[in-house]
């Protein structure tokens, strides 16, 4: 439906695709190759592992919270604090893509920051988790056009942005990164991950502007 | 890393109001590499109200001068605003103003 090799006689449909978000008469909308669909589904439900735990990526099943057992183990990094009423961890993250996402609030007061995360990380967590599933609810693997209500494009702006960031903490981008990453070698492994965090930058830069 | 002092807006109590002696808080938002500065402004806008120009002057400090305050108040309500901006992936934190 959407491999970019079909549209080769469809200039309009190509066109759509290099366009980003717009603003439509019903919501905003963009359309994806599967390939941009495959990269950028795969990227989401990494950061939504990451932050949530394995599983945290899949839909909770329709019938509402899962029952003990089985399935109820894959959802238990995300919903155990919820069930047993325990507050999230004190101390800040040790991967650096996850002390990025829930950073100290507190610059100067460990203990301050301590009890901040305590009672927010959790539902930090759970949040971006939401948005993230948002996003693979609404976003086909085999790509095709995407029309989102405003509470999906909401959840399509911070989902993209925590790729975006997990992205940045891992390729090491700072406000040269242009200037540095120039100079990359072809052969770089983060070269493919570069293309991959601008044409983001570009998605979510076209979803902020069709928002307004 | 800008030095510049973070511009403070203090709430003012209107008249008849308790004067509250406490010293404000402040929530402030610190500048990164990858957060756009068009996505900085709508966040700024949605979270706390505040018409477009004044969430691009916010914006525009963040960027310029390393950091800036987006918000003052009570303590609870800083890190209620500082909790929302995690929730969109900005990098907040909550200090006393003094």
């Amino acid at each position: 439906m959407s491999d970019p090799g079909e549209y080769g006689g469809a200039p309009e449909i190509a066109e759509e695709i290099m366009a980003g978000f717009r603003r439509t008469t019903r919501g905003v909308a963009a359309r994806f190759t599967s390939g941009q669909a495959g990269i950028l589904r795969n990227l989401v439900a990494q950061v939504a592992e990451l932050v949530g735990g394995p599983g945290a990526a899949e839909q909770p099943p329709a019938g509402g919270p899962a029952e003990p057992g089985e399935a109820a183990d894959k959802e238990l990094p995300l919903d155990l604090p919820e069930l047993l009423g325990t507050d999230g961890p004190a101390a800040p993250p040790e991967d650096p893509v996850l002390a990025r996402l829930f950073p100290d609030a507190y610059g100067n007061d460990p203990e301050a920051a301590e009890e901040f995360r305590r009672y927010t990380e959790q539902g930090l967590r759970s949040g971006k988790v939401a948005a993230a599933r948002t996003v693979l609810a609404t976003l086909p693997s085999e790509g095709g056009r995407v029309r989102l209500s405003a509470g999906d494009a909401e959840a399509w702006l911070r989902s993209l942005n925590d790729v975006r960031l997990a992205l940045g903490v891992l390729l090491g981008i700072n406000e040269d990164y242009e200037h540095e990453f120039g100079e990359l070698d072809p052969e770089d492994p983060r070269e493919a991950y570069l293309h991959v965090y601008d044409w983001l930058t570009f998605l979510q830069e076209t979803l902020v502007r069709a928002l307004r | 890393m800008s030095v510049a002092p973070a511009e403070v807006e203090v709430e003012r109590p209107e008249a008849g109001e308790d004067v509250v002696p406490d010293t404000p808080w402040v929530t402030i938002v610190w500048n990164d590499p990858v957060n756009l500065m068009s996505y900085v402004t709508y966040v700024f806008q949605k979270v706390f109200g505040y018409a477009k120009p004044r969430a691009e002057k916010l914006m525009l400090d963040v960027h310029h001068k390393g950091k800036a305050v987006v918000s003052s108040g009570t303590r609870e309500s800083m890190e209620r605003d500082a909790e929302i901006l995690h929730g969109y992936g900005l990098w907040a934190t909550v200090s006393h103003d003094r």
